[in-house]
């Protein structure tokens, strides 16, 4: 077991815990950027969707995992920003100012669904955002002059100078890599500063955030504009990777996905983004090839997906509530602890959102 | 110059009058306690001067500003800190995290700062954690230090709590009743926080408590409340003889 001797402050504010972690998160980084040296296109796509959801599970787990607000309509934001990327593509604004733009516009709106959304919380505020995600879909169907409606729009290929991005192509991988690894960064960073600390104190207690000096309304419209950011530029990414975009790429199913996404990495960690942008791409190819091994009956079934995804997220809040991290941290103390590892280490206590008993 | 008063602050919840029309002065450096028996509106007191409730009548004055209308979150900036009965910690984050949630009022970066993680912001968390290392210091918390509160003893969640309203380096301290809940001994180590914080730091402490013998040990003036209105203010003695507050406890 690894025991870190704390003689600095620094130690505590340090990105890295010690030396090891930099060596594994090297080794991690310098994998990635050889892979497309070693993996076919087909698994270069994979990652890099993997790192798109990545995108969107970080920005979804710093609003839900950390400032404790759940959203089922995080499928808004990812249109906006998918629909900003493709129409000023279209216009002609070169490609990263308009993963900025799809960015910053998803931003204004989640500040716009983040202010109503100040006076909800818990299940209350989660039929708020559902509510909303339906509107922007219906906006997106009908706003024909601007979004083409049902017709959906083709999205223009992305240039990086004369080099045009093809969306299975070594350099989009490159890209959505570095973009997963900034937008990584500027959480972590938030997470270590007073803004990150002040979200973990809205979802904990209210009332103590706020006689501390947290000003709840500007940083629960700050948690909304960030996340939905974050979500945005990934929805840039994705309308890439979809090459068409139209309404029913952002249905509820999205927004469920996006929320199981980070429930199943695990609530309160953003390693938990990435394990569960994971598990949403690696399930489909599990079961594809499980498919082969199952009667024609049961592999048939159009709703296979969806139900495994369901039955996984009921499994994890029933066995596992933090999620894949959860499990991983517990593996790894397993073996720290070896053989004195006791059971009852995580037994879960019994907890509350205690604001909720003065309203 | 008026450290901290409040001029007939009155409170409505319905058909009840939690407090009515109370009047009392807290003077810069002393311990002021407040009692009374349940229901007497101590810690409604407590929720008005810190925001969380409207009061339908009478103004809060602290130094020389009239701050019954501030918004809540500007009371800690202002130097007014508070720990709740009950503990309102933040249950999934570290005590060290906690603590330096109490420094929150002091923050100087904003928010693309922060993501940018610039050296102002490095150099105010250094600063923070400077300031959070002396209260851990001073009230024993080192080996806590990275324990989750959830898995915390009630007693040295208590400590944390008054350890986090300290990092904000507050002028008049809130306490809502600091020992409910101790065992002697740790009753006892509150009481000698009580003293050192307002010798050595010089903090003004308005406090709830029921506890006699920390009232008489820690108090300079001792105000009994009943049924939302002040009945006695005097030293602890003259308080705990008063013919008043015998009834208002015994009945009769």
């Amino acid at each position: 077991m690894r025991i870190v001797f704390k003689t600095d402050y620094d130690q505590d504010i340090r990105l890295f815990r010690h030396g090891g972690a930099v060596c594994w998160y090297g080794c991690l980084g310098a994998a990635l950027l050889l892979a497309p040296w070693f993996l076919g296109e087909y698994w270069l796509s994979q990652i890099a969707f993997v790192c798109v959801y990545g995108m969107a599970g970080i920005g979804l787990m710093l609003l839900s995992g950390y400032a404790g607000q759940i959203s089922l309509g995080h499928a808004a934001f990812f249109a906006a920003g998918a629909y900003t990327e493709t129409l000023l593509l279209a216009q002609g604004w070169p490609f990263p100012l308009t993963l900025v733009a799809a960015g910053l516009l998803a931003g204004a709106v989640g500040v716009a669904i983040g202010l109503p959304a100040l006076r909800l919380s818990g299940i209350y505020l989660a039929i708020a955002t559902l509510a909303f995600a339906f509107i922007v879909e219906e906006v997106l169907a009908r706003w024909e002059s601007v979004t083409n409606g049902n017709n959906g729009l083709n999205v223009p290929l992305a240039r990086l100078g004369p080099v045009a991005l093809d969306p299975n192509g070594r350099l989009f991988y490159y890209v959505a890599l570095c973009a997963v690894t900034l937008l990584m960064l500027a959480a972590a960073n938030l997470l270590r500063s007073p803004t990150g600390r002040a979200f973990v104190a809205i979802r904990d207690s209210e009332i103590a955030a706020q006689s501390l000096g947290v000003n709840l309304a500007w940083y629960k419209t700050v948690a909304f504009a960030v996340s939905a950011a974050f979500t945005g530029v990934a929805g840039a990414f994705y309308a890439h990777k979809l090459q068409f975009i139209s309404p029913e790429a952002f249905t509820i199913v999205l927004s469920i996905e996006l929320l199981v996404m980070v429930v199943v990495g695990g609530l309160g960690s953003l390693h938990g983004a990435i394990y569960g942008a994971i598990f949403i791409i690696v399930l489909p190819e599990l079961i594809g090839v499980a498919k082969d091994y199952l009667p024609a009956g049961v592999a048939g079934q159009p709703g296979l997906k969806s139900l495994l995804f369901g039955l996984s997220v009921i499994g994890f809040m029933l066995f596992e509530p933090l999620g894949l991290h959860g499990r991983w941290r517990k593996i790894q103390l397993y073996f720290q602890l070896f053989p004195l590892y006791r059971r009852a280490t995580f037994k879960r206590q019994r907890s509350y959102l205690r604001t909720e008993r003065l309203r | 110059m008026t450290f901290f008063r409040a001029e007939g602050l009155s409170i409505r919840f319905g058909g009840i009058q939690a407090v009515a029309g109370v009047t009392f002065e807290v003077r810069q450096g002393e311990v002021l306690t407040i009692i009374g028996p349940n229901g007497a509106g101590k810690t409604t007191i407590f929720n008005l001067i810190s925001r969380l409730y409207e009061p339908s009548e009478g103004r809060l004055i602290y130094r020389d500003l009239d701050i019954t209308r501030v918004a809540p979150h500007r009371i800690a900036s202002l130097g007014i800190a508070r720990t709740f009965q009950n503990n309102e910690l933040f249950e999934h984050a570290s005590v060290l995290a906690n603590l330096l949630l109490g420094r929150h009022a002091h923050r100087a970066a904003t928010l693309l700062e922060e993501m940018l993680f610039l050296p102002r912001v490095r150099r105010g968390e250094r600063v923070h954690r400077e300031r959070v290392e002396e209260i851990i210091d001073l009230l024993d918390l080192q080996r806590y230090r990275d324990a989750i509160v959830m898995s915390l003893p009630f007693g040295v969640r208590k400590v944390v709590e008054l350890g986090r309203a300290l990092a904000s380096e507050p002028a008049l301290l809130l306490l809502d009743e600091p020992s409910s809940g101790l065992n002697v001994e740790e009753t006892d180590d509150m009481a000698f926080w009580i003293q050192d914080l307002r010798c050595l730091r010089g903090i003004t402490i308005l406090m709830v408590e029921h506890d006699m013998r920390l009232v008489s040990q820690v108090s300079d003036r001792v105000i009994a409340l009943n049924d939302g209105q002040v009945i006695a203010e005097g030293t602890p003695a003259e308080v705990q003889r008063h013919a008043g507050v015998v009834k208002a406890y015994l009945g009769g």
